[in-house]
């Protein structure tokens, strides 16, 4: 009942300390707030989308510490400490991350409101499996929902990536 | 020239590089200073007559709020599309469940979600209806005097004549389910909106002019004080078609009354339950075949359900119904459709517009003939396919090379399809898993129907820069299909220049015309055609002012561009439809060339039906289609797959589950659609025929692959398990009850 005109702006809310894309950053956020909501309302961070607020579509999808997590299932209060990767780090100033280029290269994105999760899944896939086949490409992206490609081209994405990091 | 040719090549999508990196802006990446957050407080009952509205809740400031009812519309109650029957907000009566009746706005938009569940609508109920069936037997009458919006009869030859003689009659009745677009970014607007400047709203949306319209209705307004601009759009579907007409006037309507902007942006429950889906169908089909395979005589009886307002079930009933006989030659058709009303909000558009419908009827009754008849599905159908030369359903000769037997002799070597029919029925005998495969073979008329396109006069314009850039002024809204690229394709193969010289203006109804909707897989065909002809007269006014020479490299055309605009001040060209002469149609008689070129296709599906779990897989898929010339193989690629997936899940994953009328599954935890588990290798492979009137030889390409992958899916099953289905979405539980022993 925060919105009570006895309450004040910064009643209920906590001080909390963490790392986005490694720059320390300090929030005053309410405890319960959805780190989705603060990435995209307090830090202006809007390339992490929200596409069902229920934890089923991954448009949402970013690193804590990094391990993926939708970010609309995580109260910001987790994050304390923590390092927080969003699409918005993951290229290197104007050099794209090879899995940013093989999306370009391969028509990985359509409408491109999947495609910061899918990227931060197809990137942490890679993490944890430099050169996976085709089941496991499946598998390691069945978290993020497309609805524009029919995940054919975004296979081809990883695969393509694959290859850059060998060249 | 030295530019290379871009069209047939895969360039890189013009804003590729901002969607990777999150640096696209879409509707909810944007906030104005001093805005308000809108939502739509809904009727909670299907029919009936609103009797009070009650502001529940002492926690709630309601004066606080900006409240809008129908009381404080300043012009028309109505969204203008082609009937004017549907209200921006209800007054008296509600015809369906989550029928907007309120809006409310405020600054804080967890406290406007509380008030709008304290807002409490009462209603006095009125008997409704929910399904095609008791729309037709006028158990209520709730539209009109028959709950019919529209129908439509297509008559070719002597239908009555051929039933006496014909050795074989078939009959069957297949119906399809509601699917959801489910593009994953939700609608969303944001106005502004007051007497002096106007209204002005940016979304999320395919038909910028489709939204100028409606405003310019709901709104004592001159047109130019309206204007509608395009964001950064993240999937429509045709989802996007219509709906975001009913945002913006709801946007528009909180901010116009508050002086402030408003942003109103759905969440995934409201988008669900509230918006528009694919109609539902039931097609009819009786069937005259003599003894040799040919057929002798179709009737078809095709019903759509409209849902409660009219919205564009004409058109989409217009589609279904002109498909409806397929790719095949038969002297004697007669095709009856009508669109009905139901107490469900308004179905609308979804790619393939009614196609998907009255195709997966026609494909699965093509495979019950064969077998009545004593033919392979292939055999029967090769045998009467249409032809060059020969007359559709509609009466229209097609006059462009086709070659049926040609996709489906590819499409059978490409998936082995008959060493896999032999193989699957004799390992079926004894393996727990049964395995099958099957296709379909159909068609998808691009552009609009019949005499659309001549009504719409679509208009593009090219404007040339002092920097020697040529932008690309059109209504045309990039979707994720790729329009930007494509034009930027065209534009620059039209001009001989380099494809990073073309730019894309934002369509922005303020500042380009009309290029007609984003819909019926025209934007390549019809707008790309008007692209290159605006492009050929920007080069032609350049030669002819003697700043361009006839043989040219780029850096010339951008000086020549240069000194252009510096001595004439601008340099724009612009081009408008212009109906073919050969292209005929009669509205009366629904007879003539009801599109001006059509994607052809044939599309191979193999399956394993689990016995245990009753889980249908899809293997593999094969898509083979002439689209006319390619003009980006990767953006076609995409089209294709990216429908075929649609179309799996409409056929086995993507079930609504309808309560009284109201979407009881409106959430993507229990609204199932494909993941990437989930989908086969779908591979396409294009036979290329350049259309004579499209750019580059390019025809439509959207829709089509909505259209096939549902009849060839159960045709597969059929093959794997003896079990004819005819209705889609099919579930585990149509599976158990049928290998169970009971009917489907």
């Amino acid at each position: 009942m925060r919105w009570k005109a006895n309450v004040t702006e910064s009643e209920g809310k906590i001080q909390l300390s963490c790392r986005v894309n490694g720059d320390p950053r300090t929030l005053s956020v309410y405890p319960m707030a959805r780190l989705l909501d603060v990435l995209r309302e307090d830090l202006r961070l809007t390339g992490t989308k929200e596409g069902c607020g229920e934890g089923e579509c991954g448009a949402c999808t970013v690193m804590i510490d990094g391990v993926m997590v939708n970010s609309c299932l995580v109260p910001i209060a987790q994050v304390e400490g923590s390092e927080i990767k969003t699409i918005e780090g993951v290229a290197s100033g104007e050099q794209l991350h090879r899995v940013q280029q093989a999306f370009i290269d391969c028509g990985g994105a359509q409408c491109g409101i999947c495609t910061p999760g899918m990227v931060m899944a197809a990137i942490n896939l890679l993490d944890q499996n430099p050169n996976p086949d085709n089941s496991e490409i499946r598998n390691g992206l069945a978290g993020n929902l497309c609805r524009c490609t029919g995940y054919i081209k975004i296979f081809e994405s990883v695969v393509r990536a694959c290859q850059i990091s060998r060249a | 020239m030295k530019q290379q040719h871009t069209i047939g090549s895969s360039v890189p999508r013009k804003e590729g590089r901002d969607k990777v990196t999150g640096q696209a802006r879409y509707i909810d990446d944007l906030n104005f200073p001093d805005m308000l957050f809108g939502v739509t407080v809904r009727s909670p009952s299907p029919r009936g007559r609103i009797r009070e509205i009650v502001f529940d809740s002492d926690f709630i400031p309601w004066n606080e709020f900006t409240i809008v009812t129908a009381k404080d519309i300043p012009g028309e109650n109505s969204v203008a599309l082609i009937l004017l029957d549907q209200p921006y907000l209800a007054d008296q009566f509600v015809n369906h469940a989550e029928e907007p009746i309120l809006l409310l706005a405020h600054s804080d938009k967890y406290l406007l979600e509380d008030a709008r569940r304290a807002v409490r609508i009462e209603i006095d109920p009125l008997p409704a209806i929910f399904s095609i069936e008791e729309s037709l037997n006028r158990k209520e009458i709730i539209w009109g005097e028959d709950n019919v919006f529209k129908h439509f009869h297509v008559e070719k030859g002597d239908v009555d004549s051929v039933w006496e003689d014909a050795d074989f009659i078939v009959e069957g009745e297949y119906t399809t389910g509601a699917q959801e677009q489910l593009y994953i970014e939700n609608n969303g607007i944001i106005a502004l909106a007051n007497a002096d400047d106007g209204v002005t709203v940016w979304g999320s949306m395919q038909c910028p002019y489709y939204v100028h319209k409606a405003l310019s209705k709901l709104f004592p307004l001159p047109a130019e004080k309206i204007r509608v601009i395009q964001v950064e759009t993240g999937g429509g579907f045709g989802g996007k078609e219509e709906y975001p007409s009913m945002i913006a006037g709801h946007a528009a309507l909180l901010a116009w009354k508050s002086g402030r902007p408003v942003k109103i942006v759905y969440d995934r429950a409201e988008d669900m339950v509230a918006t528009t889906k694919r109609h539902p169908s039931i097609t009819k089909h009786r069937t005259a075949v003599s003894r040799d395979g040919k057929l002798l005589g179709m009737e078809i009886d095709f019903v759509i359900d409209g849902g409660a307002y009219a919205t564009l079930s004409s058109v989409v009933l217009s589609r279904g119904t002109i498909h409806a006989a397929g790719p095949y030659l038969c002297s004697n058709v007669r095709i009856k459709s009508r669109a009905v009303a139901t107490n469900t909000p308004p179905h609308g558009a979804f790619r393939g517009f009614g196609a998907p419908q009255s195709i997966f009827a026609l494909e699965r009754h093509m495979n019950k003939v064969a077998e009545t008849v004593g033919l392979t599905p292939y055999e029967f159908r090769s045998r009467n396919f249409i032809r060059q030369g020969d007359m559709t359903a509609t009466s229209q000769v097609i006059h462009e090379k086709v070659d049926m037997d040609g996709l489906m002799a590819r499409a059978f070597e490409l998936t082995d399809y008959h060493q896999k029919q032999k193989i699957f029925a004799s390992q079926n005998k004894t393996s727990k898993k049964k395995r099958g495969i099957g296709f379909a073979a159909f068609m998808h008329g691009a552009g609009f129907t019949g005499s659309g396109e001549q009504y719409l006069e679509s208009v593009v314009g090219l404007e040339a820069t002092p920097q020697g850039r040529v932008r690309v002024l059109a209504a045309s809204t990039e979707i994720g299909q790729g329009t930007n690229t494509i034009f930027g394709q065209i534009a620059s193969e039209a001009l001989g220049i380099d494809y990073e010289l073309i730019e894309i203006a934002r369509p922005d109804t303020g500042n380009v015309p009309n290029s007609g909707p984003t819909v019926a897989s025209r934007t390549v065909m019809i707008v790309g055609k008007l692209v290159e002809s605006a492009a050929l007269g920007l080069k032609q006014t350049l030669i002819q002012s003697g700043f361009l020479k006839q043989d040219y490299a780029t850096e010339d055309f951008q000086r020549a561009c240069a000194q252009y605009v510096e001595k004439h001040g601008a340099l724009k060209s612009f081009s408008k439809y212009r109906q073919p002469d050969n292209i005929r149609w009669d509205d009366e008689k629904y007879k003539g060339d009801a599109y001006g070129a059509y994607a052809w296709a044939v599309y191979v599906a193999e399956v394993t039906v689990d016995p245990v779990t009753y889980e249908v897989h899809v293997d593999d898929f094969v898509a083979v289609q002439e689209v006319g010339h390619v003009m980006h193989p990767v953006l076609a690629a995409g089209q294709i797959e990216g429908g075929v997936a649609q179309a799996i899940g409409f056929t086995l994953f993507e079930n609504v589950v309808w309560r009284d009328g109201r979407m009881a599954n409106n959430q993507m935890t229990n609204y199932i659609m494909p993941t990437a588990a989930d989908i086969p290798p779908i591979r396409v492979h294009f036979e290329e025929t350049p259309y004579a009137l499209g750019p580059s030889g390019a025809k439509g390409i959207g829709e089509l692959p909505m259209d096939g992958a549902a009849p060839a899916i159960l045709n597969a099953i059929e093959h794997a398990t003896g079990l004819g289905f005819s209705h889609v979405p099919l579930m585990p539980e149509a599976l158990v009850n049928a290998m169970e022993g009971k009917c489907d």
